[in-house]
């Protein structure tokens, strides 16, 4: 065989279809019959509904039908599960209202489900859910987390009084309160880690149909997990039996989080499918997504850090309120707690820490999981404290990072984790080496030539990947077991088709996990193919998030491919005539070992399908093998970031001059696939950072509801990325890999405002750290 | 009330009949089945329905049908060879990793051809400027850029 695949730049297999518009999002699956359903959306934050008139609607042309919350009702569908049970301080489980499919009696945030129109054409069910009368009495609203406690407070859910989903917090508050008093220096910062709103490009999507013919449905949807979503919407919502409903997300335009959840529309559509004997298709408007897709983030945290005289961390106290909007998104719990307290030791040898979380309900879209989920918020606060208290204490802020790096490994964090292994040290040498710091002098002499204030900034981020051994995730709250699951099916002529419960949006799975496939079995990457994304096809799966896939979904691949390898040893064994114990497999050969002996990959596969010459006293005939893979830990990607901005004082703009990226992302697959996702998390980490930020006013109206309003960076906002990586391999799965789809999302807010602060002389700015934002910082600090 | 188109697209010939308000973007996905083209917003942002139309590249989310009457419309369907051959601009996405999740890069593809066609030798800050009106959320636009220079050398060199 030729060279080995792990770690090639192999072109991507799915690339073609996509360049050729082949690919089948979706939106792009019109079945027979279809009918399309628009949904009438609240124009309230906060409001009562008297009554819904859907007289109008009905007689108009093309109406198959009108469903207000009343339906729903009558046909007993549940609210929408939050699949995290968070326990609170005083033991008492969280507060979890009802979220109806479509509101009954009250809506809660702009753009919550009152109704929906189906019609036989998209136009024709849009322009009747304008004529859906909705008779509404406005309620006060509260969008701001850091208001949703405070006196008099609009209140949103009876079951949750001051609008509290639960208190909750990890560490020994009182060693850290001592440590804090005696530390010689402390560092406080009190910041706002910014809502955003995830924005693939291709908006969500839905399509559900029922046939009668076996009293079965089909759900198309834009989806990162599609045996979850089945698994809730059948076991908590609409009561049916999973065996009767098939999920398929095939081609998904990004997700970032926000497809990971099940949503209302897709119930409905599933629901209203049968209802009507036709299939029932939604697609959001962009208008839409902005309002109704879960959105990310959205903390107000103070944060402090104690350090002795020589900038050793000695402890840290963090405090953040958490708006989760409205409701409770699948996942919302967890992510304020669970992803974000436990990653709060970072890089760094803090032998106390503290975190209390305070998850609040407002009028506003639900907040759940958005790429790095919890991990990008600890960042932010570990990184900016650690570099505001370099700055404060005037020691070089990589120096402070090496004065309190890990260096042992494995080691037990005070928060929970427990890192198998990395080198930091490792990561800053060459990201400093690789971003020039040596030469940063010079440059900021030249920027302030031409009238530019220069700034640097690092961020030294860590990760917990690779989600999540089912049992530690189970005992945190988890309602759902997070293995993975794969399948190898050899074919007669031992081409390979792989089944993965890892769903790819854009990752590239179907090329790195040929890969994987290929070198270990030792076959062409012609001759593999990755199936994903049906749960008719694939056996289980708990989907793609937290950089999971191929760590825990390559890993159940790898799992299955031992056990084909163990098999097909047996039947070439027999064919060979030799003991099993001395047949050797490589190279797409099974060997007798020390002889010439052998049979190909192939003539075994053909040998188990056409088993005229077989072991059928020992062996089934056929080749085909599935596993499910459990992880005995997290992994833990980590990685230095160097940023360097050019700010223009007379315009307030940031532009992004360098950036370095050096990570540890384990063994890498495919070098070039990696280097994608870490451009793609940078830039969406920029966005955070520079562009972006969802703004409610305060009657609760979103006032960034779309892409003229809410800036997604564009090409000339960010600037090339210098990317490099370090391998220290995971040590407890057998491919060495930790995941790599978060990082930059995770790493790069904290070294951009990291650099935005350093070269405006100030302490601290929020973000999105936009030009006005930057020239009234300037104007307000030469004022003082 | 509808009205009757007629067009060229992708070199075939189309007629039919559409509402007055349909937009070129329903009429080729839905009507035509041309699903490669897409939409991802409706504020004429994101550019993932940008088709050419006599040779330009537009927004097929801001026009009419109607307004594409007679025109010569190409899709990102239509832009490789008969044999399968991908067009220099598509194979230059595919070398350099110009895509991850596939869903604005027809309209990226579309785009960029019309504009190396018009720009050749562009530099790579030129082409970032040319992308205001396509949006992409995956790739960091690193990748993409790289491969729109690449792409307009090739269309150059006539490959």
């Amino acid at each position: 065989m030729g060279a080995p695949l792990i770690g090639a730049r192999i072109q991507r297999k799915e690339d073609y279809r996509f360049l050729t518009g082949a690919g089948q999002y979706t939106d792009d699956v019109t079945l027979p019959r279809q009918s399309f359903a628009a949904f009438v959306r609240s124009p309230h934050a906060h409001a009562k509904i008297r009554s819904v008139n859907a007289a109008k609607a009905k007689g108009a042309p093309g109406v198959l039908a009108v469903y207000t919350g009343e339906d729903i009702a009558a046909a007993k569908l549940g609210g929408l599960p939050c699949g995290w049970l968070i326990t609170d301080v005083h033991g008492q489980p969280m507060k979890e209202p009802p979220y109806p499919v479509l509101a009954q009696g009250k809506v809660r945030h702009v753009g919550e489900r009152v109704a929906v129109v189906i019609a036989e054409t998209q136009d024709q069910a849009r322009d009747a859910a304008e004529l859906v009368q909705v008779d509404y009495e406005p309620l006060p609203a509260v969008a701001d987390g850091r208001l949703a406690r405070a006196k008099g407070a609009p209140q949103l859910h009876e079951i949750a009084p001051d609008n509290t989903c639960y208190v909750w917090a990890l560490g020994d508050k009182a060693a850290v309160d001592a440590a804090f008093a005696k530390a010689a220096h402390v560092t406080k910062l009190d910041f706002v880690n910014n809502r955003l709103i995830p924005n693939a490009i291709e908006p969500r999507a839905a399509n559900g149909s029922y046939s009668r013919a076996d009293d079965s449905y089909t759900l198309y949807v834009a989806n990162q997990n599609p045996h979850v979503e089945r698994l809730l919407m059948t076991a908590f919502v609409m009561g049916l039996p999973e065996h009767k409903v098939r999920v398929v997300a095939g081609d998904v335009g990004g997700g970032f989080g926000s497809k990971i959840y099940l949503y209302a529309e897709d119930v409905v559509v599933t629901w209203a499918s049968r209802q009507l004997a036709r299939p029932v298709k939604w697609t959001a408007e962009r208008s839409e997504s902005y309002t109704s897709d879960a959105h990310g983030r959205d903390h107000h945290t103070v944060a402090e850090l104690a350090l002795d005289k020589d900038g050793k961390f000695l402890a840290m106290r963090v405090k953040t309120t958490a708006n989760v909007g409205a409701y409770l998104s699948t996942f919302a719990s967890c992510v304020p707690t669970i992803l974000y307290a436990t990653l709060l030791a970072g890089q760094y040898t803090t032998p106390l820490i503290h975190c209390e979380v305070t998850a609040v309900f407002t009028n506003t879209a639900p907040v759940d999981a958005y790429r790095g989920a919890g991990r990008p918020e600890a960042t932010y606060v570990v990184e900016r404290l650690v570099e505001t208290a370099a700055r404060e204490m005037k020691i070089d802020p990589a120096e402070i990072r090496r004065r309190n790096f890990i260096r042992s490994f494995p080691y037990q964090t005070p928060v929970a984790l427990l890192y198998d292994t990395g080198n930091y040290d490792a990561t800053m040498d060459a990201a400093q080496k690789l971003a020039d710091v040596a030469g940063y002098p010079a440059r900021k002499k030249a920027s302030e030539a031409r009238g530019r204030l220069r700034g640097m900034g690092y961020a030294a981020y860590i990760e917990a990947c690779g989600i999540a051994p089912s049992a530690v995730a189970g005992s945190l709250g988890a309602r759902a077991g997070l293995f993975e699951a794969g399948e190898i099916r050899v074919h007669p002529t031992g081409s390979v088709t792989v089944f993965t419960g890892s769903h790819s949006h854009g990752q590239g799975h179907e090329t790195t996990f040929a890969q994987v496939v290929a070198d270990r079995l030792g076959m062409a990457i012609e001759n593999v193919d990755i199936v994903h994304g049906d749960t008719s096809k694939i056996l289980f799966g708990m989907g793609t998030y937290g950089s999971r896939s191929i760590a825990v979904g390559g890993t159940a691949i790898v799992k299955a491919m031992d056990k084909i390898i163990a098999k097909g040893k047996k039947i070439a064994a027999h064919l060979l005539e030799a003991a099993e114990a001395d047949i050797e497999y490589a190279g797409g050969v099974f060997k007798v070992a020390g002889t010439d002996k052998q049979k190909t990959f192939g003539e075994v596969a053909f040998a188990a399908y056409v088993p005229h010459n077989y072991p059928h006293d020992k062996l089934e005939p056929g080749l085909n093998e599935n596993a499910f893979y459990d992880p005995s830990n997290f992994t833990f990607p980590a990685g230095t970031y160097v940023c360097e901005v050019e700010v223009d004082p007379e315009t307030g703009k940031v532009q992004v001059d360098r950036w370095t990226a050096v990570d540890d992302f384990g063994r890498i697959i495919n070098p070039m696939i990696v280097e994608g996702q870490v451009h793609g998390g940078l830039a969406q980490g920029i966005g955070q950072a520079l562009t972006e930020g969802a703004k409610y006013d305060s009657h609760g109206q979103l006032v960034t509801g779309s892409f003229m309003d809410y800036a997604i960076p564009r090409a000339d906002d960010v600037p090339f990325f210098q990317v490099d990586t370090r391998e220290t391999p995971c040590t407890h799965n057998p491919l060495g890999v930790k995941g790599c789809g978060e990082a930059g999302a995770i790493g790069a807010p904290a070294a951009l405002i990291n650099a935005i602060t350093d070269a405006l002389g100030v302490k601290d700015i929020a973000m999105p750290a936009t030009p006005q934002t930057v020239w009234r910082t300037l104007n307000q600090k030469k004022a003082s | 009330m509808p009205v009757k188109v007629s067009m060229k697209v992708n070199g075939k010939a189309v007629s039919g009949e559409v509402e007055a308000r349909t937009l070129l973007v329903t009429y080729l996905r839905e009507h035509l089945r041309l699903t490669g083209t897409h939409v991802g917003c409706d504020t004429a942002q994101c550019g993932a329905c940008t088709v050419h139309m006599n040779g330009k590249a537009v927004k097929s989310c801001s026009m009419l049908a109607m307004q594409a009457e007679g025109a010569d419309v190409l899709t990102i369907e239509g832009l490789a060879k008969a044999d399968g051959t991908l067009h220099p601009m598509q194979a230059a996405f595919k070398e350099h990793h110009g895509l991850q999740c596939g869903f604005c890069t027809p309209g990226m593809v579309m785009n960029a051809v019309d504009f190396a066609a018009r720009h050749p030798g562009a530099s790579e800050q030129d082409v970032r400027e040319a992308l205001e009106g396509n949006l992409c959320r995956c790739t960091g636009y690193h990748n993409i850029v790289k491969s729109i220079v690449a792409g307009s050398k090739a269309m150059a060199a006539g490959k």
